[in-house]
């Protein structure tokens, strides 16, 4: 095997197409994981408006952020509750 | 009552220019009545790929700031009776246009002509703001590499927020060779991680080089390889089906592939 041929075939086998694609995903997972403070504080809202039909929330002391672990994004809310309203139903 | 399409990209150097003029000429062809409007406020370019720089005398900024009329600023292409530049202004900055200004000046436009291909600049800021405005369609032009995905990824999210209804990719300088190597990415590669349609594929063409230098779009020679594929894509533009892709020869499975993603 000659010097050049050495080369072409550690080349190939690398392709280094598929190393483009897999840092690609990887890029992107973390961009799109990024909200803008608009999105997230309108998220904020409306989700102590739901909450806030069952229990009673400390809507001062809500936390929402969006982590990306593991490549995969998650939504993280930590909502303090002052009080669990009465059963309305039987 | 025309089209408005903006062709954007998010990184620069991908040939959104080039891509513009191209598609611009090619419409031109298939006798439709095209505007391109340059909206690279500061770094004009669309005049001299078109060869058309000698011609300028009002600007984009001159038509909108009401210092003179719309007439005094098109300018009439060379070859092609239904084909008019707007071009850019060279000294001022890409804040010398609000939002507002450019949607009514491409709504004007969207009256006399079939179709306002709204060349923009790269970036996020305002310029590229400006430029999606007034548009009903987008065009966003990616080259197979991960800066240039990356950036097209950021910028159809915006234009998804924006709320222009109908985007579509062009894949731009493709080396079908590389691709068969596998140091390339190929076509169903860049649309599984961009989840996007596709209206055009375009070989990498060192013609496009020895166009530019005279100032002559690919469309109008015969023999480019990317001239073709333009070509192609304008029909595809106005709405044909079913329009052949080229065979680039070098891999015919590849192309193969390609015809299957349109046929899906």
């Amino acid at each position: 095997m000659g010097f050049f041929d050495f080369f072409s075939k550690n080349k190939k086998n690398t392709g280094s197409k598929n190393i483009a694609k897999d840092r690609l995903k990887l890029v992107l997972v973390h961009d799109r994981a990024s909200m803008s403070p608009e999105v997230m504080e309108a998220l904020r809202k409306e989700l102590i408006q739901v909450i806030s039909k069952y229990v009673d929330v400390d809507s001062n002391n809500i936390e929402v952020e969006l982590n990306d672990n593991n490549n995969q994004a998650t939504l993280v809310a930590n909502i303090p509750i002052n009080q669990i309203k009465r059963s309305r139903n039987v | 009552m025309g089209e408005v399409i903006v062709i954007t990209s998010g990184k620069g150097g991908v040939g959104k220019t080039t891509t513009t003029a191209n598609i611009g000429t090619a419409l031109a062809k298939l006798n439709h009545k095209v505007v391109l409007v340059d909206t690279d406020i500061g770094l004009r370019n669309l005049d001299v790929v078109l060869g058309l720089e000698n011609r300028i005398v009002y600007d984009i900024v001159d038509v909108v700031k009401g210092n003179c009329r719309l007439n005094q600023a098109l300018i009439k292409d060379k070859r092609l009776e239904g084909l008019c530049l707007l071009p850019a202004a060279q000294t001022k900055d890409k804040n010398a246009i609000s939002i507002e200004e450019i949607k009514k000046l491409t709504n004007e436009l969207s009256e006399i002509f079939d179709y306002v291909i709204v060349d923009c600049p790269a970036g996020i800021e305002q310029g590229f703001k400006n430029a999606i405005a007034g548009a009903d369609r987008a065009i966003v032009v990616a080259t197979p590499e991960v800066s240039s995905v990356r950036d097209a990824d950021r910028i159809i999210g915006l234009l998804e927020a924006n709320e222009i209804k109908e985007t579509r990719l062009i894949i731009n300088r493709l080396r079908p060779q590389m691709v068969k190597q596998g140091d390339m990415m190929d076509i169903d590669d860049i649309l599984d991680i961009l989840s996007i349609k596709l209206i055009g594929v375009i070989p990498e063409d060192e013609f496009i080089i020895v166009s530019t230098n005279r100032g002559e779009p690919a469309v109008n020679n015969p023999e480019s390889m990317a001239g073709k594929a333009y070509l192609n894509t304008a029909r595809r533009i106005t709405g044909e089906e079913d329009v052949p892709f080229l065979d680039l020869e070098v891999v015919e499975s590849f192309m193969d592939k390609i015809l299957k993603i349109f046929k899906k």
